[in-house]
């Protein structure tokens, strides 16, 4: 019990990383913005980025298009995790250094 | 509703930007005040989280999805400032490795979802519990509440940037941003509230983490 409450993160991200192993399942349709824009008929402004890495959430070179968005999403979610935990990590408030 | 480059003009963009770096920029003063060594693996789960529920689009009406923001959702979490450094990551992780959302326009995107999607969150959670208290149905009926006006008050502020842009007139973007965001809000407030619920079931501490240390 002890160590399941230690390891609290380590199931959030497990969880985290089970959705976005069900990304596949995930709505096709175009999101409120894009509905608006192809609607209202700006859509076609929209340029391309300058570079591509993993653009539309599909891994390159997989051609299996849910298997792309499957590691795309873990992929995605593993560095996020790192991000968000690295940030706080850097920025936390060191005990013992007193609050200024 | 991450915008694209194109759709916003330079002006728009710059301005976006320079209030989107102020906001962050006091975050982080705020977080490196005032994060407690307990948050620091909340942050990176909470990161993981919103990304990958974001990923989740659900069908709303008329061939339209929207997904989750997670502005609400992290600023109950961690508190507003840690909350708008974690939307401003998730942003700029999906503008630089996914294209998703322009890089002219990350400022813009920063400024709707990750400033004002979290403060507007934020203020309406914390009002309304201060008026309902403490109980379980308090902290959802809060929470709905706080997803819900954090994502159609955004989709507004999207909006405004759209007009100013002169890429859809006022008359025309405000009602149809507002309008279809008030359903993906509907989503955004079910996820929010799911997510509350389960948390109180399950770890009903990390809920009152933030309460512990964050406030001023």
């Amino acid at each position: 019990m002890d160590r399941l409450k230690r390891s609290w993160w380590g199931v959030g991200l497990l969880l985290a990383l089970l959705i976005a192993l069900f990304s596949p399942l995930a709505s096709p349709h175009p999101d409120g913005l894009e509905r608006v824009a192809e609607d209202k008929g700006f859509l076609d402004r929209a340029r391309e980025a300058p570079y591509q890495l993993i653009p539309d959430y599909l891994f390159p070179g997989i051609e299996n298009e849910q298997l792309a968005t499957i590691v795309a999403g873990l992929l995605g979610t593993l560095v996020m995790f790192g991000v968000g935990f690295g940030l706080a990590w850097v920025l936390r408030r060191r005990e013992g250094m007193g609050r200024s | 509703m991450h915008i694209p480059d194109g759709f916003l003009n330079t002006g728009t963009s710059v301005v976006a930007w320079a209030i989107s770096a102020g906001s962050v920029g006091y975050a982080v003063r705020r977080v490196s005040r005032e994060l407690g060594e307990r948050q620091v693996p909340l942050m990176g789960v909470t990161a993981a989280f919103i990304f990958a529920a974001q990923m989740m689009n659900f069908t709303v009406a008329g061939g339209t999805s929207g997904h989750l923001l997670g502005g609400a959702l992290a600023a109950i979490l961690l508190g507003p400032w840690a909350a708008m450094l974690v939307l401003t990551s998730v942003l700029a992780v999906q503008a630089l490795l996914f294209q998703d959302g322009g890089l002219l326009a990350l400022g813009a995107n920063v400024l709707n979802m990750a400033v004002v999607g979290v403060l507007v969150g934020w203020v309406v959670y914390t009002g309304l519990r201060r008026l309902a208290g403490n109980r379980t149905w308090a902290t959802m009926v809060s929470g709905f509440a706080a997803a819900w006006l954090s994502v159609v008050i955004a989709s507004l502020v999207a909006a405004v940037e759209l007009a100013l842009s002169g890429t859809s007139p006022w008359g025309v973007a405000l009602p149809a941003m507002g309008l279809v965001h008030m359903l993906i809000g509907l989503g955004e407030g079910l996820i929010t509230v799911a997510v509350l619920a389960f948390l109180r079931a399950v770890r009903p501490d990390l809920l009152a983490l933030r309460q512990a240390s964050v406030e001023v």
